[in-house]
């Protein structure tokens, strides 16, 4: 089994021994018996996540920018040397690939990250083009240092921190590594990651906790962070959409527009932009057929609380999310207006929040909805209402 | 008490309101917010200069916050976080999942989220106990869930005889001939008989059995042997925080941080704080509450009065006696105040070490509970019962900055320690004399669980019973505004025919702990009281 440059010291600080595969490689679902404080470190001090499993692609010469211009959704030369940005990419449908962050090192050298293997379809689309893609993947590993704390702890490594605003990233050098900061992560709150040199993981990582621990820093694993995500409205691969290109059928693609990412699609409607897909799209925006938008979710706690005292049952409420995909009905429970695909009770707000899909006329915020779920295996429906997301967006985050 | 005949309501002071809730404690501020909700001025009138009552957190070494008094928020309910969108006014409860149990012969029990993984640990010890843990949890949530509609609601008035009355005991007769027979009996045990007599039911391991006795005695004078420890273990079962039944949590900032996310709420419903108002009268006309006057001569005139003081306050010093029944009177001043509880906190360099988990933390994600067994912490009660405190006392510690970092400077820490049994009478000296020495024997006993622990600390505050009644005004510094003893719980809380937040006085109110259902940092006598108060005045 792989596992991360990180691991010989993270399976130290983990006393569970459970793990999921990620992209092949070991995950940790969770670091001590109590996931709470794993989640409540996030938000409330510093935990470190290692993101080492993603795909990590090189992209140089001087048709990179070209290249990444007609294969992502994000405008990539609206991105300026050393911004690090969150895009999509779809296929010639329209229909959502995958996603990644873009860290925008020169003009000619990018550093593109995705949750699964993706080279193929990069140097398919590279076919005739000066540029040079390389799966770095194995040559770096990715650390996310994460939560109202990150700052102060990396303040103590390297002062690159202080002067990188959200969504920067730059050069950094700790524990005598060179190593990538970016002001990233996948958490919705204060928060870096550090593309670290594989051979000087273990260097960085115990500089990074040593800094850490008067302040109380935690690893944490896969439990907490899908709570996390949640709460900060971001999809997930597999949860929110499929491949487009591996979708079995129409009903399982989802466009850019549709997946809640309409602000990256600007140029499209006018067409002074083109990438994969974007003709689709543009055709998409302008006849207006939309089958879906994303909204987020939230529960009515009272109506929650009811269903369950009702059967006789306390009103589970649980941060680990469920592997949701309930439909939503009109609030007259006749249609079927949507579904949820990702569910949480998210502690920071003591709500049950989640990110659904519903028909574009029903995604103005306040829409009332009914959710179904199964209590004491009796299907039923809980009164719901749409709401931006992100749940939570504490000012740190930016600031 | 003041009489101001002829005067009208709101003619002395020329500030009109409503309400007028005397006490600016977590009952006194929830009951503020929902009477300002619903639209009525209201003004809470707090005696010292911070609100929070026994709920604060105080800066008492530069970057240290302790929690002097209550430490942790376990029993809030959770319909108040909504009602009063407290989420939006800063609540942020952190869970604190773990709990550790030192068995007193250098090893201990760890329990965290895993339920498995907690059996497990039962089993180390004990195999037999390892199934005989789900069957206790098992019957404890059943008995829980029995008695959860009693919590959130008024007592029935088994003495009224207005038609609702009646309903209302008919509801309960109806919920409790509801229940299965088993039930009903294990509500009865525990309401009734000793937490010893119900775990060992279950546990054979001293220290097992000891862990879950660990509850049964805060806040009040039994032992876990005493009838009437159960009444107290259940009702700290009661809480859910997140769905989990007798879960803890730590408010970021602490309590204080708690009440001041309700000062925030209560505010921004419209009601008004005044600090630094110390009333020492309440203010009636022809048999009515109509006002409260403060001890700088100030009059305040309102409708409605709500007492957030303990009944003792409430029926024997801001009232005269004499205008109340004599049976009131009579159970007021035989209600037992007995305090029982002292806090030891402590400014710490580092964090202490246990030595059987070297190098690792989450044994300080939770409270740590230092009596080992059931037979050590009734030997900690003894010396109560003769006007003594315990040579090895009984402690409910807590690393707070663990939890929430903010707590300490970075790598410091704070721990707050609950500590059984500080009698508020000594027989033979005082508190004043033995207050310090008291510090030394809960230290010690930190110190043979931890040793080192000494080394460490920075600064320490002992906070006896006679601390907690000066400071916040709780009689005899009973932590619960009244002991939680059956014959002073439900109907009969603070007194029979009065538990319904009313008073004999028209007008006049109570919110306070020693209502219905009780203390802790709960806000249900808040909460309920205010919808008793909205409900006589849209009967007017």
């Amino acid at each position: 089994m792989r596992t991360t440059p990180f691991h010989p010291r993270l399976s130290e600080l983990n006393d569970q021994g459970l793990y999921t595969h990620w992209q092949g490689t070991l995950s940790a679902l969770r670091y001590s018996h109590a996931p709470k404080h794993e989640y409540f470190a996030v938000r409330n001090g510093v935990g470190v996540f290692d993101t080492s499993p993603l795909s990590k692609y090189a992209v140089r010469g001087p048709d990179a920018d070209r290249l990444l211009a007609g294969a992502l959704v994000r405008d990539v030369r609206a991105c300026r040397d050393g911004a690090a940005a969150y895009t999509l990419w779809c296929d010639d449908r329209g229909g959502v690939m995958q996603d990644g962050v873009l860290l925008r090192r020169s003009a000619d050298d990018f550093l593109l990250t995705a949750a699964r293997p993706a080279l193929g379809w990069f140097a398919d689309l590279a076919t005739g083009l000066d540029v040079e893609l390389e799966d770095v993947t194995d040559a770096f590993a990715m650390l996310a240092v994460q939560g109202p704390r990150s700052r102060t702890v990396l303040r103590e490594l390297t002062p690159v921190v202080d002067g990188l605003a959200w969504a920067q990233h730059a050069a950094a050098r700790i524990a005598g590594a060179e190593v990538t900061l970016s002001r990233t992560g996948y958490t919705g709150d204060l928060g870096y990651e550090l593309v670290v040199p594989a051979a000087a993981a273990l260097d960085v990582l115990d500089a990074v906790l040593a800094a850490g621990r008067p302040h109380s820093i935690r690893p944490f694993g896969e439990e907490a962070l899908m709570t996390l995500r949640i709460e900060a409205g971001l999809p997930l691969v597999d949860v929110e959409w499929h491949d487009s290109r591996l979708a079995p059928s129409d009903a399982d693609r989802v466009t850019p527009s549709e997946l809640g990412f309409g602000w990256m699609l600007a140029g499209v409607r006018d067409g002074s932009r083109r990438f994969v897909g974007s003709e689709a799209i543009r055709r998409e925006l302008t006849e207006g057929t939309s089958r879906w938008a994303t909204t987020g979710i939230v529960v009515d706690w009272a109506d929650w609380d009811r269903l369950h005292r009702d059967a006789g049952l306390l009103p589970p409420k649980s941060e680990h999310p469920l592997p949701y995909e309930s439909m939503l009905r009109s609030v007259d429970g006749e249609d079927e207006v949507g579904y949820c695909t990702s569910f949480v009770y998210s502690p920071v707000l003591q709500r049950h929040v989640g990110i659904a899909r519903v028909r574009p006329d029903l995604a103005a915020r306040g829409t009332e909805l009914r959710l179904e779920l199964t209590v004491s295996h009796r299907t039923t429906t809980v009164r719901v209402a749409t709401t931006r997301m992100p749940f939570f967006d504490p000012e740190r985050k930016k600031s | 008490m003041t009489s101001t005949p002829g005067a009208a309501p709101s003619a002395a002071s020329g500030a009109a309101y409503d309400a007028i809730v005397v006490g600016g404690g977590h009952n006194g501020l929830t009951h503020a917010a929902y009477l300002a909700k619903a639209g009525l001025r209201t003004v809470v009138l707090e005696k010292n200069d911070l609100v929070g009552g026994a709920a604060i957190t105080e800066e008492l070494l530069p970057g240290f916050s302790f929690t002097t008094f209550s430490y942790a928020l376990s029993l809030l309910r959770p319909e108040i976080i909504h009602e009063l969108d407290l989420v939006r006014h800063g609540f942020l409860p952190l869970m604190m999942p773990s709990s550790f149990h030192p068995t007193g012969d250098g090893g201990h029990l760890l329990f965290g989220d895993d339920h498995a993984q907690n059996l497990q640990e039962i089993r180390r010890h004990s195999p037999r106990d390892a199934d005989a843990y789900e069957r206790y949890h098992h019957d404890l949530d059943r008995v829980c869930q029995a008695v959860r509609p009693l919590f959130d609601n008024p007592p029935p008035d088994l003495w009224g005889d207005a038609p609702q009355d009646a309903v209302d005991v008919r509801w309960l007769l109806e919920h409790l001939g509801g229940l299965d027979r088993s039930t009903v009996h294990d509500v009865v045990r525990l309401l009734t008989g000793s937490a010893a007599d119900w775990i060992e039911d279950y546990f054979t391991h001293p220290a097992v059995a000891g862990y879950h006795a660990s509850s049964s005695v805060i806040g009040s004078k039994v032992g876990p042997m005493s009838p009437g420890s159960g009444l107290v273990l259940l009702f700290h079962k009661l809480g859910e925080h997140d769905g989990h039944l007798g879960s803890w949590a730590f408010h970021k900032g602490g309590n204080g941080g708690f009440t001041q996310v309700l000062a925030r709420a209560a505010t921004a419903h419209g009601a008004e704080l005044r600090l630094g108002a110390d009333v020492t009268d309440l203010i009636t006309r022809d048999g009515r509450a109509v006002g409260v006057a403060l001890a700088d001569g100030t009059e305040l005139h309102a409708p409605v009065v709500v007492s957030a003081l303990d009944p003792r306050r409430t029926f024997l010093e801001l009232c005269d006696p004499r205008e109340l029944p004599l049976d009131l009177v009579d159970n007021v001043r035989r209600m037992k105040f007995r305090g029982v509880s002292a806090k030891v906190n402590f400014a710490l360099d580092d964090l202490p070490t246990f030595p059987g988990l070297p190098g690792t933390r989450d044994h300080f994600g939770g409270f740590l509970n230092i009596g080992p067994t059931i037979e050590y912490v009734e030997r900690a009660f003894d010396a109560s019962k003769y006007g003594w405190y315990s040579d090895e006392p009984y402690i409910d510690a807590a690393v707070q900055s663990v939890v929430d970092p903010d707590m300490a400077p970075p790598g410091k820490h704070v721990m707050s320690c609950f500590v059984q049994y500080a009698p508020y009478e000594l027989r033979t000296s005082s508190w004043d004399a033995e207050c310090e020495r008291f510090g030394d024997r809960a230290q010690a006993v930190l110190e043979s669980h931890f040793p080192g622990f000494g080394d460490l600390v920075l600064h320490r505050e002992v906070v006896t019973p006679v601390d907690i009644e000066s400071r916040t005004g709780l009689s005899e510094g009973n932590i619960f505004a009244g002991e939680f003893l059956a014959p002073q719980m439900y109907f009969f809380r603070p007194a029979p025919g009065w538990s319904q937040y009313a008073t004999p006085l028209d007008g006049y109110y109570q919110c306070g702990s020693g209502t219905h259902p009780g203390g802790c940092v709960i806000g249900s006598p808040g909460r309920l009281a205010a919808q008793r108060v909205l409900r006589d005045r849209a009967g007017r």
